[in-house]
């Protein structure tokens, strides 16, 4: 059954879009990610615009994260503090990169540049994924894992500190803004919510403890990914409401199957994976950029007279 | 029961043919809606001639502004460097016909009408940089791959079947040919002269909910960005909630 998106303008199986929603879902159960990292590349891959891809993952991440937050929220386990520090961050970066997206576009260089963000991110977390997972299997056979004593971080010696009792911090605010930013702006050019870049900053940069970091990361995640769908609705009229809604649908479903299924594989093993299909990802992106097209030539934008 | 009405218009056609008029020609639909289950559409074009004769049907699109980008590789990888903006360009372009163009009339004849992708001629906008003439050429030729790559462009020779004086062609819409007016030309020849020609329009507009969604996202994009957030937010704890009793 085919259905014609409105904003894509294209007609695609309904079948395919909730299979690759409840692929990517399941998979984002399975390793506990986010999952837009794989939406938008295989979104662009079955030949979506990438502007399209990009707006409209961001906004079906605003429904991932909202629906995982509330099972960290019962829990306790959201730093609203920390979180909405990290948002003042996101808003001005997503923002900013909302802007800097619809540039990219009417110069025609917004799909290159999606393209390459997601190769550098790709590759590089890819590999730490697959490195240390295989480490840590080596690990465990020899069965001597140390964990690092508390260090102090650069950071503490920065001004405008502020007591975040929850994450048991008393850092500067500087930090966390800048995280934000920085993690707000790929989302607006990833179409990300950026789990994967915010997680390992608030452990190893800002400090915090564990048990609060993801669902404080989702927490943030939804404000960002909602001001990256508003700003490019306004800018490029790129989020397609209707492709949003069936990626859910079918990433809702897959996500309850992902979770139920991560208990019989071992950390290390599921993390190796993941790191696999990052890079085999990460791969067919380099292919298209570095071989020769097809055809040199390509139709950018029209406007109609 | 299509078939039925056809034919019943087919005698029509030929009796009115008979009574003077060298060309009569209709279709089967003069406006497409484009709804969610939108793949496509072939509309029908059939009519009668008053003899022997070639039909040569042309369907144009609404004019645009495109954008053309020829790709170069910097630094081992490929990306767009050079841009041209041509002018009114079809956004659809069709061309069918009972047998090859080139037997049907003389160059002359079809650059002057347009018959085939090589004949269109699109304008250079004013604000492009200079080309070589080479280069004009590389680029057009480009616009014309690119669209016959999208189905947006063909020619179809043999297409238009007679029988007798009837005849009749389909015209293939495909699921990605843009909203806007077009205009369908029928042309009737006979020894590499138009006798007669016939002129109809045909719109395609996105409709129901596809049109809704569209146009809110153009005419009201802070409010539809609200509303994705809103669907969005409250998808998303629906979902949760749905799946905490299980």
């Amino acid at each position: 059954m085919q259905i014609y998106f409105p904003i894509a303008e294209l007609s695609l199986n309904v079948f395919v879009v909730l299979a690759m929603g409840g692929g990517v879902g399941f998979l984002s159960g399975l390793f506990g990610v986010g999952g837009g990292f794989l939406m938008t590349p295989l979104l662009i891959f079955i030949g979506v615009p990438p502007a399209v891809a990009v707006a409209t993952e961001a906004n079906q991440i605003v429904a991932a994260s909202a629906s995982g937050v509330i099972a960290h929220w019962r829990r306790g386990n959201v730093d609203i503090k920390m979180g909405l520090v990290l948002v003042a961050g996101g808003f001005v970066g997503s923002t900013a990169g909302s802007f800097l997206f619809k540039l990219l576009r009417e110069i025609g260089q917004i799909d290159l540049v999606i393209s390459l963000t997601f190769v550098v991110f790709l590759g590089v977390i890819g590999t730490l994924m697959l490195i240390e997972s295989v480490r840590l299997i080596l690990r465990s056979r020899k069965g001597t894992y140390r964990k690092k004593a508390h260090q102090h971080y650069w950071a503490h010696g920065l001004p405008f500190k502020m007591r975040f009792h929850k994450s048991k911090l008393y850092i500067s605010v500087i930090p966390p803004i800048l995280v934000g930013f920085f993690v707000g702006l790929l989302a607006a050019i990833m179409g990300v919510g950026g789990g994967f870049i915010m997680i390992p900053a608030m452990i190893y940069l800002l400090g915090m403890p564990t048990a609060v970091v993801v669902g404080t990361s989702l927490f943030q995640i939804i404000f960002v990914t909602a001001n990256v769908t508003f700003f490019h609705s306004i800018n490029t009229q790129t989020v397609d409401v209707l492709l949003a809604i069936l990626l859910l649908a079918g990433a809702v479903i897959g996500a309850q199957f992902g979770a139920r299924f991560s208990g019989r594989l071992r950390g290390e093993q599921l993390r190796a994976l993941l790191g696999i299909i990052v890079l085999a990802v990460c791969a067919k992106l380099i292919v298209d950029l570095v071989f020769e097209p097809n055809d040199l030539f390509s139709i950018g934008e029209t406007i109609s007279e | 029961m299509k078939q039925f009405v056809v034919s019943c218009l087919l005698v029509t056609l030929y009796t009115s043919t008979a009574a003077g008029q060298a060309l009569v020609a209709d279709m089967s639909e003069n406006s497409i809606s484009i709804t969610s289950n939108f793949t496509g559409q072939d509309i029908l074009l059939f009519g009668a001639t008053d003899g022997p004769s070639d039909v040569v049907v042309v369907v144009r699109g609404p004019r645009e502004d495109l954008v053309i980008r020829r790709k170069s590789r910097v630094g081992g990888i490929w990306m767009n460097r050079r841009s041209v903006t041509f002018h009114s360009v079809p956004a659809y372009y069709a061309v069918a016909s009972n047998r090859p163009l080139a037997d049907i009339a003389s160059q002359a004849l079809r650059t002057q009408h347009r018959m085939g992708g090589a004949f269109l001629d699109f304008p250079l906008a004013e604000n492009s940089p200079s080309l070589t003439d080479e280069e004009l050429i590389e680029f057009r030729r480009a616009i014309l791959r690119n669209k016959r790559r999208d189905d947006l462009y063909f020619e179809t020779e043999r297409s238009v079947r007679f029988r007798e004086r009837l005849f009749r062609t389909s015209i293939v819409f495909p699921a990605n040919a843009p909203e806007g007016d077009y205009t369908v030309q029928t042309y009737l020849l006979r020894g590499g002269v138009i006798v007669d020609q016939e002129s109809s329009p045909l719109t395609i507009r996105k409709a129901g909910l596809e049109r809704t969604i569209f146009d809110l996202a153009h005419d009201q994009p802070a409010l539809y960005g609200i509303i994705a957030i809103v669907i969005a937010l409250a998808s998303g704890w629906l979902a949760a909630a749905a799946f905490r009793r299980t």
